[in-house]
């Protein structure tokens, strides 16, 4: 699927779902009776905490990523400081698709707990938010939250369903800085600079000129989806017409771009030897240890990097998968994973979830997020800042965003990321299929999540 | 269906020893059973409602409602009633192909291997060996060990550089391959794992049936000549029931096999080592419920097409002693 955050780590939402009571949003009303008692605490959810004193204990699900909770730790911290009568716990469940498949086995039984992270954008619009969250349009906090961040979190029905729980992420290429400046390379802007780079690092002898670690399959897949921001040069309206199924991979030429890229890199020997038995710490680590001049990867990768090789932290950093045109040299961004509310969690546990959703859409949250642990990119809450001393490579995200030349990724854009997009891509990337072919078995990856999620025009 | 349950090898003894047995008593009652014999029981006809709920509840109910699940859109949240599309679907699913060719592929592979090796082991475990209690302890160890850990352990020892394997055979001067990671190896690989840890179940079945071999040929055979006629004009033949009850096995077995290649290469690299019911756990976690629900209704008729005219082969070619 989409780059799975939630195997990621970082980028997994957990939501922490408040059911809501059955205050009705439509659908129907909630069928498993909510444990909470009736409500004790006062209706009014606007800002101001649930003061009343009454000891409340929220339960929020999440995957089980270190640098994910020890951010939501953050939180927690921050807030029970402000109000001790509220207890928030932990519970977590294992990443990638095993996390999805119990996310919404749970919303469907209605046995989520009262809140719940998870991603924002397609993986979100599979569960049915419409239907099975609590609708926070109408909270203080949406207010503080940057316009391009809020379609990432509106169910089909314009509910504002979630609330940003970690940084933006960008999506690219992280590079070895000491390898660079060893090489005397500079910074590519165009894919055949950055070809020329591989070249001179490969010749070197000393590294790989790109890491590929396909034992964890979802990070086979950044050279097709960090290449969105050129995609979209390219075909402004693609998003809405692949939506639309009127533009799919296999007859636009600048989406299969990202194919032939993984292609290219098996045919011209850019990967390292092990690249097929490699995962993703050990790419990290080859990274890290100068073994591989390039990482295509996330920027969440680098809290952990920086965690495990403390040296790294200045010698790691960050750019755009580059595209065609050096005037048009741009980046991917990920939006941040959400924290959201089911309409299960009835009471005084739905009053303390609101009070505690718009604590983390503001300053104060952002800044408890960064006393966990650190940004990995710029949050989307106006007004929040990075600490000066972030790792290098989150540093190199900000130009991106300050310049605006920068996209969402597609997956933000459009509800429809195929599910065997990493199969996919490892099977180019291991020289087992062909660019055009491979974009052909994605289009018909993508019409299959498009009649799932029965969307019209498939 | 299948898919979650296709692990317990652990029980393959036992429906080993089985087989044959219920063959046989299906035939007895054929003549002889039926309502009329039932009527005249010890017991009243309700002492059959405990299983039979039981059955009913956690068999009977959710194979009916997978078939009827197979012909809707299915979200978990919401239900469509679409038809046959998901049959159509799955049939063009482009795993389903290799998918296919793999799982055929893969079951012979592992219950030939299973039938040749079981055989010469048992009869080699049944000589009068000086260790041969403790070997045959060896030989069927692996089979009590979980298939999860099989995996995961293999896996790491055959890591094209780190692992054990690979290792040891650099260390003699050989470059192993890629075991699991070149595409045109890795599903020999898993199989060959496969055939380790469950060879030992044909080799004690095998065991069975050349023990039960009467003493009178083996005496036949030494007058006749040496341990190739003893093996070639004695054992082979008159194991025959426990050859076919080992092809029968792990054929089917072979056939639902999922959890160690799932564990050792989740179907990959890319799609080279996906089976049928690989491609059909993938459905379920992409949220395709409906569909991943069709592909289990497919893999149950083709598994029932393939494995009953087996059994009614090989139960029509019974040996007696």
């Amino acid at each position: 699927m989409s780059i799975r955050a939630t195997r990621l780590g970082s980028l997994a939402a957990v939501t922490t779902l408040v059911a809501a009571c059955s205050g009705g949003f439509g659908g129907a009303s909630s069928a498993t009776a909510p444990t909470e008692a009736p409500s004790a605490a006062v209706p009014s959810e606007a800002a101001s905490p649930s003061t009343a004193e009454a000891p409340v204990t929220l339960n929020w699900y999440v995957d089980d990523n270190n640098v994910t909770q020890a951010r939501l730790q953050g939180l927690i911290d921050a807030y029970t400081k402000l109000h001790p009568n509220v207890t928030i716990s932990i519970e977590t469940h294992p990443g990638g698709t095993d996390g999805d498949n119990l996310v919404k086995t749970r919303l469907s039984t209605g046995d989520m707990p009262d809140l719940f992270y998870y991603n924002s954008g397609s993986l979100l619009q599979a569960l049915n938010p419409a239907d099975t969250l609590v609708d926070l349009k109408d909270q203080p906090f949406v207010a503080n939250l940057q316009e391009s961040y809020l379609p990432t979190v509106t169910a089909p029905n314009g509910a504002i369903v979630g609330v940003p729980t970690e940084g933006s992420l960008g999506g690219g290429i992280l590079y070895n800085m000491t390898i660079y400046s060893d090489l005397g390379l500079s910074v590519p802007k165009t894919w055949a600079e950055f070809e020329a780079n591989n070249q001179k690092i490969k010749d070197a002898g000393k590294a790989a000129p790109v890491c590929g670690t396909f034992a964890d399959t979802w990070t086979s897949q950044l050279f097709v989806l960090a290449d969105y921001y050129n995609v979209q040069v390219a075909n402004p309206t693609f998003a809405a017409d692949y939506t639309a199924n009127k533009a799919h991979y296999a007859d636009t030429p600048a989406a299969q771009t990202g194919f032939a890229h993984l292609q290219e890199a098996f045919d011209k020997g850019w990967w390292q030897k092990d690249f097929g038995a490699d995962k993703f710490e050990v790419g990290q680590q080859k990274l890290a240890e100068g073994k591989c001049g390039h990482y295509p990867m996330l920027t969440f990768a680098v809290g952990t990097i920086v965690e495990n090789y403390p040296d790294a932290k200045d010698k790691i950093g960050f750019f755009g998968q580059p595209g065609t045109d050096a005037a048009t040299n741009g980046a991917t961004i990920w939006m941040p994973a959400a924290t959201y509310i089911p309409k299960t969690t009835t009471g005084a546990q739905l009053d303390a979830a609101k009070a505690f959703v718009n604590f983390i859409g503001t300053v104060d949250g952002c800044n408890a997020m960064t006393a966990g642990v650190a940004p990995s990119g710029p949050y989307v809450v106006k007004g929040c800042t990075l600490p000066d001393d972030v790792p290098q490579a989150i540093k190199d995200i900000q130009p991106y965003i300050d310049g605006g030349n920068n996209s969402p990724a597609l997956e933000f854009l459009s509800p429809i990321k195929g599910p065997s997009l990493e199969n996919i891509t490892t099977a180019v990337g291991s020289g087992q299929t062909k660019a055009d072919d491979a974009a052909k078995q994605y289009d018909q990856d993508v019409e299959k999540q498009a009649k799932q999620l029965g969307l019209p025009g498939w | 269906m299948s898919t979650t349950e296709a692990g317990p090898r652990g029980s393959a003894p036992v429906l080993a020893a089985a087989a044959p047995a219920t063959a046989k008593a299906r035939r007895r009652m054929g003549r002889s059973g039926g309502l009329g014999h039932v009527a005249n029981s010890a017991y009243p006809h309700w002492f059959y409602l405990p299983a039979g709920i039981i059955f009913g509840v956690i068999f009977l109910a959710p194979t009916a409602l997978s078939f009827y699940y197979s012909l809707t859109r299915w979200t978990l949240f919401t239900t469509e009633f679409i038809g046959l599309d998901n049959f159509f679907q799955f049939f063009r699913e482009p795993a389903l192909t290799s998918g296919a060719r793999n799982t055929i592929v893969y079951a012979v592979v592992t219950s030939g291997l299973k039938v040749v090796l079981g055989l010469l082991l048992a009869t080699l475990f049944t000589s009068r060996l000086r260790l041969r209690g403790l070997l045959r302890s060896i030989v069927f160890f692996p089979v009590l060990v979980s298939t999860v850990a099989v995996g995961i352990t293999f896996a790491v020892l055959m890591h094209p550089s780190n692992g054990l394997i690979n290792q040891s055979l650099g260390a003699l001067g050989i470059d192993g391959p890629n075991w699991l990671t070149n595409p045109s190896y890795a599903l020999l690989s898993v199989a060959l794992v496969d055939v380790w840890k469950g060879v030992g179940i044909a080799l004690v079945i095998f065991i069975a049936g050349i023990v039960s071999i009467p003493e009178e040929y083996f005496d036949a055979a030494r007058l006749e000549g040496g341990a190739w006629v003893k093996f070639r004009h004695v054992i082979l033949p008159l194991s025959r029931n426990a050859t076919f009850t080992v092809i029968l096995l792990s054929f089917i077995g072979g056939l639902r096999s999922f959890d160690l290649i799932w564990t050792m290469t989740r179907g990959g690299p890319g799609f080279s080592t996906d089976v049928i019911a690989s491609t059909i756990y993938k459905q379920y976690q992409a949220g395709f419920y409906g569909l991943a629900t069709a592909g289990n209704v497919l893999l149950f008729i083709a598994v029932t097409l393939i494995v009953f005219p087996m059994i009614r082969y090989f139960n029509s070619h019974e040996v007696d002693l």
